[in-house]
């Protein structure tokens, strides 16, 4: 069955909603993209010290996050091997050493068997050094992003984020020292709708007219200058979409609705201006003019396939997401700030990060009540099987952040892969 | 004030919010008032250095019930049905500034074709006393889930 109509001469694209629905279709996800493509573990900054770790599942796999005896940041999958316990069953924290309660078996961090009980029962071959935690076939970091990949045989992380890395690098720009971190607390929610939507849904600027008209209001309301959309265009500030390649894309627009570094908007108060002065004044200082703006006056929202996304607007939230069954996934999302940033800034970025951000924030739960209404939606799949996805098909050049090429590049991307032969 | 009269407090808030009266619960607080929750694995967090599910200050809790109160705030059209349980008040502290107190919640929600959605967890907040009626200053809901999971959004006034 043809899950992607892709006829550019026809003017045609379309997505059949099986592929939303289908539990089928899931089971191939799992193989064809999960276990093939580099996957966001987390980042370098959530784990600090020698035996920091953090424990997470991940493509349904138990995924320990840690550090090892040299502080170097070392991924493992969390399953005991003797008989498949988890050796860590807490969700963050510092260990000496892991140790398996089922039988007592015991690891240190740097994955190595420390000691069991008992030894001398095993037979004569035995050898401890055979038996470490194993980590994840491949495991590679971008500028403190940690992936990992299930495919041994997996492109390089680099070439397989490929144009993506230009984007990554203008948010990690925010910061004098280039590096960011992850500030604590966890945004971790269930959305009872296909993970695929929210890749769309997350890079998709056309619907912020309408799903969010109040957050809209609300920063009118609060003083923030709106401008009127200029002829062509549906929002107040020009932005277009960009497909980066390998599945990956991103929206590119200019700023309207106030960001932590650094355009300030009624809504941080008086009392904010100055520090948000200070940090233009560095980004000027340090980068020029011109690239000072670019990372100031601009936002976007990029997805890095399958399923992390950056968005780097209002404040910037680092979301990941993966299905538990057709209909509903799992997010986790957390706010990503500069190192060196001052308790200040801190808090006017965390402040800012509600403005729209997570299951609480004034936009977020509009866009969860959209997916789930089109997952409603879907159950006449059969009756009504194709979605349209045709926004700027017929333009040449430059395609609007409320065109749709972004999103006909993640699609292009999943059926080619869907529609590879699995290796075994 | 005794322990009564904030258990009174608290059900009539309680009565207004699962009757969506948010305009009056409003009144409810003081003009300087915070609205927060913590997220599920900082229970115990400052906003201005953890990120928080919710942090509002007075004005953007205003903001929140007009958004709350349109017909375009997707996520509670049609509102959510609500019923706040409210049991085990406690006055912590009484202070010149007004009460420090914690109760337990179960919070059942209910949208349509769903089963219902339980936020257990408690309330921490910091109540004046002006001109002898109560006010909330601060109000903090603190889940005990260990993370939002299947509750979803928290999208009404919880």
């Amino acid at each position: 069955m043809r899950l992607v109509v892709n006829e550019p001469k026809a003017m045609r694209f379309e997505v059949n909603r099986a592929a939303l629905v289908d539990p089928a279709i899931l089971e191939l996800e799992r193989r064809r993209i999960f276990d093939t493509c580099w996957i966001y573990v987390g980042h370098e900054s959530e784990v600090r010290a020698p035996g920091d770790f953090k424990t997470r599942t991940l493509c349904g796999r138990p995924i320990l996050l840690c550090r090892d005896s040299r502080n170097e940041v070392k991924v493992f999958l969390n399953t005991c091997r003797h008989r498949g316990t988890v050796v860590c069953r807490e969700p963050e924290g510092n260990a000496q050493r892991y140790t398996c309660f089922y039988h007592g078996w015991t690891y240190d961090r740097d994955g190595q068997l420390y000691a069991i009980p008992g030894q001398s029962a095993y037979p004569p071959g035995f050898d401890k050094a055979q038996f470490g935690l194993k980590p994840p076939p491949r495991v590679a970091a971008y500028r403190g992003f940690v992936f990992l990949n299930f495919d041994p045989d997996a492109v390089p992380l680099e070439q397989y984020l490929g144009g993506a890395r230009e984007y990554i690098d203008i948010v990690l720009e925010q910061s004098p020292s280039g590096q960011m971190e992850v500030i604590q607390g966890t945004q971790e929610y269930d959305i009872r709708a296909n993970w695929k939507l929210l890749v769309e849904n997350s890079f998709d600027d056309y619907h912020l007219l309408s799903t969010h008209a109040t957050w809209l209001d609300y920063l009118k309301n609060s003083g923030v200058e709106m401008k009127r959309p200029q002829k062509g265009e549906m929002l107040p500030a020009h932005g277009v979409g960009k497909d980066l390649g390998n599945g990956h894309g991103t929206t590119d627009n200019i700023n309207f609705r106030g960001r932590p570094v650094a355009r300030w908007i009624p809504i941080y108060g008086e009392a904010a201006k100055p520090e948000l002065e200070r940090i233009r004044a560095e980004l000027v200082s340090r980068l020029g003019e011109a690239r000072a703006k670019r990372v100031a006056d601009t936002n976007r929202n990029l997805l890095i396939f399958p399923n992390l996304v950056l968005l780097d607007g209002s404040s910037v939230s680092v979301r990941t997401f993966e299905p538990l069954a057709p209909d509903r996934m799992r997010v986790r999302a957390w706010a990503l700030g500069p190192k060196e940033e001052t308790p200040a800034a801190r808090a006017i970025r965390l402040d800012s990060f509600l403005t729209f951000y997570g299951p609480g924030g004034f936009a977020t739960p509009d866009d969860i009540e959209a997916l789930e209404s089109v997952q409603t939606g879907l159950g006449a799949y059969r009756e009504v099987p194709w979605s349209i996805m045709t926004r700027g098909m017929a333009k040449d050049g430059e395609q609007l952040n409320t065109d749709e090429l972004h999103l006909r590049a993640f699609w292009i991307r999943w059926d080619e892969l869907m529609s590879r032969r699995d290796k075994d | 004030m005794t322990r009564e009269q904030v258990e009174n407090f608290l059900y009539e808030e309680a009565a207004l919010l699962d009757a969506w009266r948010l305009d009056e619960w409003l009144a409810l607080l003081s003009d300087d008032a915070v609205y927060r929750v913590p997220s599920n694995d900082r229970p115990d967090a400052d906003p201005k250095r953890a990120l928080f599910t919710i942090a509002d200050d007075i004005r953007r809790i205003r903001a929140r019930v007009t958004r709350l109160k349109d017909p375009g705030a997707h996520a509670e059209f049609p509102p959510s049905r609500t019923r706040r349980l409210i049991t085990n008040v406690r006055i912590l502290e009484k202070k010149p500034s007004g009460l420090m107190v914690e109760a337990n919640f179960v919070v059942y929600r209910f949208r349509r074709g769903e089963d219902v959605r339980q936020y257990v967890g408690r309330y921490r907040y910091h109540l004046q006393v002006q001109d002898k009626k109560l006010k909330i200053r601060s109000r903090e809901a603190v889940l005990d889930r260990a993370e939002l999971g299947s509750l979803g959004a928290v999208s009404f006034i919880l």
